[in-house]
């Protein structure tokens, strides 16, 4: 097994753990989470890629895993913004119960 | 241009003003009604008067005094219709009768009609009768002529469906209507032809009137299809509506009938003025009716005939004009109800009133006219006074001895009857009749009318001395206290005011003095009238002609004058020798008793008794036929025309259904199928749409899946 393949079969675990966290759970705050762990397994998929790729020389994936992780800043800010406007609203967070966006 | 002549239209609108103010005031007003209408026919009399003298003064200054006023009425196309009113020697002593026997006759009416709940439309519509006559009187056109004549007609109808709840009333009322209009489109006729003829409807207008020298030598030249003159074919059509109008022979159904109005109506309408206007018609259209004489075809007497030609009208008007006065006179004998004999007396006098016209020219025929319009109101206003006396009894024969009951009724129905009869010398009767009797004598083309005139004199003579046998003489055979208790109580409480009941309540009794004035005067005028009439003294045909009268004795006994009125005088002698011997001398005892003449002839009784079936044959004929083309009419529309309707209906309500049926089962179905899939299919996909983020990620999840083995499955294949 390659460090590559490796690489590869963490960021899968954990985008599949993130992805199964942001469906099952009912908290908006957990789901939230769940997200933040995909978008951090894309980042270490940027990583592998870039770090045993054919050009490891250039910091090109450096770069765009910072943008990402400033990316991702900003959306937890959103997102708890938004999760805590939602409270304010309907005094839950349960997901289950937030489903005003039905036609 | 007289003040008068001027003004002469005050004279028609003061009633019509007094009918119409009557007509909208309350019913309780008695006293107002009988005021204005009194007053306007007094005021009316006054201006007739002055118009009589102002035609009195012009009288012999040139030829025929005649003056014509009026005003434009309407315009249509390039022309006006004028409403013109004359005055005339013809329409001053025609306003003076009208007015003056209207005056009396309204008068009477308050009496007569002193109970009637409907007091006021009795005014109302005597009124405005007054009204629509004088207009007829005066106009100058023959349009305003027409309108008047139709009013006359129309008040005609009211009147005698005045007690419109008797069914008999309603159905004269109705027959003198329709058989009067059958006159009248005659008249329409013959008045559309007139103005297409001339282009004027004026009587006279400086020498372009349609009875004037130009108009009438046009007419005469021209021919229609006939071969008749066109001024004979007009003159013909309007005569149609006098014979309908005046009674005359086919026509005069309606007036026996008429007797179903109240007596004042009966005197004023159907006897002394409305009839008359038919033969005033005559008179007036007289230049068209005598134009085109032919020259020396006959030799006319110098005496009367100068100015008359024989044309075919005047031989059509006098002939029916006889045969009117001996059908109706010989009718007269044998009817049993007072005011029927007195109706056809007046047929048959009216029948003697176009004999003169036809043979004698205007002032013959006019002056019976007036004289009878005198004597004839008297008659029936006399009727009246005895059917008022004997609890509205109006069969002679349950009549009898009224003489000693009611005194100045009798004196002056007496004066009447004698008039009628033509008695000589003193009674006016005499010389209008013998007046006509004497033209009819010198009448060239016929001697037949002055024999059928001499007949009906008879007859005449011989019914009226009937009648007043049995009203006035003999016993008095009327039902007694007893049988009609409670009609005799009312009429008690009714004529409580009269002197002459304390005896007995049932008992005949004379009537108040506002009914008796009425009847002396008329009887004054009775006999006084025919000596502005008499052969010696011609003043009334020189007034007309505007021939200054000369008074001269010698008249009396040339050209066989003498010897017409003598036999004249023996022939009214006659009839009432004979009525007096039949019915004077040998009294009926009871009223069940049959006539004499019942006896002797029971067949020509009953034929004179009906009135020789003219109204069986009309019935017969002419109702049968109008009901047969009506029926056939209610055929035609319910099944032909009607079915066609229906069958339209039919198919439309056909075609309606078959679209109703597309429209609802095919188009509206088809749409609503599809909108309730789209509707429902929308419902359904809606339901995905849970709102639950979660589910929508995991769907993604899934999806992702499923397009990650697809893309590997994919390569590898």
């Amino acid at each position: 097994m390659t460090p590559l393949q490796g690489c590869l079969l963490v960021s899968a675990l954990l985008f599949a753990i993130g992805l199964a966290g942001a469906v099952t759970r009912r908290n908006a705050i957990l789901a939230l989470v769940g997200i933040e762990l995909m978008l951090n397994a894309a980042n270490l998929n940027f990583i592998a890629f870039w770090r045993y790729g054919p050009n490891p020389e250039a910091l090109s994936g450096m770069m765009v895993v910072i943008f990402s992780i400033a990316i991702a800043a900003a959306e937890a800010a959103v997102g708890l913004a938004l999760i805590i406007a939602i409270y304010r609203h309907y005094r839950t967070v349960n997901l289950d119960e937030i489903k005003n966006l039905k036609g | 241009m007289t003040w008068i002549a001027q003004n002469l239209w005050l004279i028609p609108v003061l009633p019509l003003a007094a009918s119409g103010v009557i007509a909208v005031n309350k019913q309780r007003q008695r006293k107002l009604a009988a005021t204005l209408a009194i007053g306007s026919m007094v005021l009316a009399f006054l201006l007739s008067l002055c118009a009589f003298s102002a035609t009195l003064l012009h009288h012999g200054d040139n030829g025929v005094f005649r003056e014509v006023a009026g005003f434009n009425w309407l315009q249509f196309g390039g022309q006006w219709l004028h409403l013109d009113w004359l005055l005339d020697p013809l329409t001053a002593i025609m306003l003076v009768m009208v007015s003056f026997v209207s005056l009396l006759i309204f008068i009477f009416s308050v009496g007569y009609m002193e109970h009637d709940e409907n007091f006021m439309r009795f005014f109302c519509f005597l009124s405005l009768f007054a009204a629509a006559m004088l207009g007829v009187v005066i106009a100058n056109n023959l349009l305003l002529f027409f309108i008047c004549w139709e009013l006359v007609g129309l008040t005609s109808y009211l009147l005698i469906g005045f007690w419109y709840h008797k069914p008999s009333a309603a159905a004269a009322a109705k027959k003198a209507f329709i058989t009067t209009r059958i006159g009248d489109l005659g008249l329409l006729l013959g008045m559309v032809w007139l103005y297409a003829e001339t282009g004027t409807l004026n009587f006279y207008a400086d020498g372009h009137g349609c009875l004037e020298q130009s108009a009438l030598a046009t007419m005469v030249t021209h021919m229609t299809a006939a071969g008749m003159a066109v001024s004979t074919a007009i003159g013909l059509l309007i005569f149609l509506g006098a014979v309908g109008k005046s009674g005359q022979l086919p026509l005069h159904v309606w007036l026996p009938d008429a007797m179903e109005g109240p007596t004042p109506v009966s005197a004023l309408i159907h006897a002394a003025t409305m009839v008359a206007a038919g033969v005033f018609l005559v008179a007036r259209v007289y230049p068209l009716m005598s134009a085109h004489a032919p020259i020396g075809a006959v030799d006319i007497p110098p005496s009367d005939l100068a100015e008359t030609g024989i044309t075919t009208a005047l031989q059509v008007v006098t002939w029916i004009g006889a045969l009117t006065a001996i059908f109706a006179a010989s009718i007269a004998v044998a009817q049993t109800d007072i005011k029927r004999i007195l109706a056809y007396s007046t047929v048959s006098q009216l029948g003697y009133m176009m004999l003169g016209l036809g043979v004698g020219g205007v002032a013959v025929g006019m002056f019976h006219l007036i004289t009878h319009a005198f004597f004839k109101a008297l008659l029936f206003l006399g009727s009246g006074s005895v059917i008022h006396g004997c609890h509205e009894e109006q069969d002679v024969r349950k009549m009898g001895g009224l003489k000693k009951f009611m005194p100045v009724t009798f004196a002056t129905y007496a004066i009447g009857m004698l008039a009628l009869s033509g008695f000589p010398l003193f009674f006016s009767g005499f010389w209008s009749k013998d007046e006509i009797l004497h033209s009819a004598h010198g009448w060239a083309v016929s001697q037949i009318p002055f024999y059928l005139g001499c007949a009906g004199a008879l007859l005449t003579a011989f019914y009226m001395t009937r009648q007043v046998a049995l009203v006035f003489f003999g016993n008095y055979r009327g039902t007694g206290v007893m049988e009609q208790g409670s009609d005799a109580d009312k009429s008690a409480v009714q004529h409580s005011n009269t002197p002459s009941l304390h005896h007995s309540i049932s008992a005949p009794h004379e009537s108040p003095a506002v009914m008796t004035v009425p009847l002396v005067i008329l009887a004054v005028f009775a006999v006084l009238l025919g000596f502005v009439g008499t052969p010696a003294w011609p003043w009334f045909d020189g007034f007309l002609n505007g021939e200054p009268p000369g008074f001269n004795f010698s008249k009396l006994t040339e050209g066989g004058t003498l010897g017409l009125m003598l036999a004249s005088a023996a022939i009214v002698f006659t009839g009432l020798g004979l009525g007096w011997w039949l019915y004077g001398k040998r009294q009926r005892k009871t009223a069940e008793e049959p006539d004499v003449l019942q006896v002797a002839q029971p067949a020509a009784f009953r034929l004179l008794e009906n009135k020789y079936f003219v109204d069986e044959i009309y019935d017969a004929t002419v109702v049968r036929f109008n009901a047969w083309a009506a029926q056939f009419c209610d055929f035609l529309d319910r099944w032909i025309w009607g079915g066609a309707v229906l069958l339209v209906t039919w198919v439309t309500l056909g075609l309606s259904r078959l679209y109703r049926f597309t429209d609802e089962f095919v188009v509206d179905l088809g749409f609503d199928t599809s909108c309730e899939t789209l509707r429902e299919g929308g419902g359904e996909i809606s339901k995905w749409h849970s709102g639950r983020v979660q589910t929508y990620l995991r769907v993604i999840g899934v999806a992702l899946v499923v397009l990650v083995l697809f893309l590997i499955w994919g390569r590898k294949s």
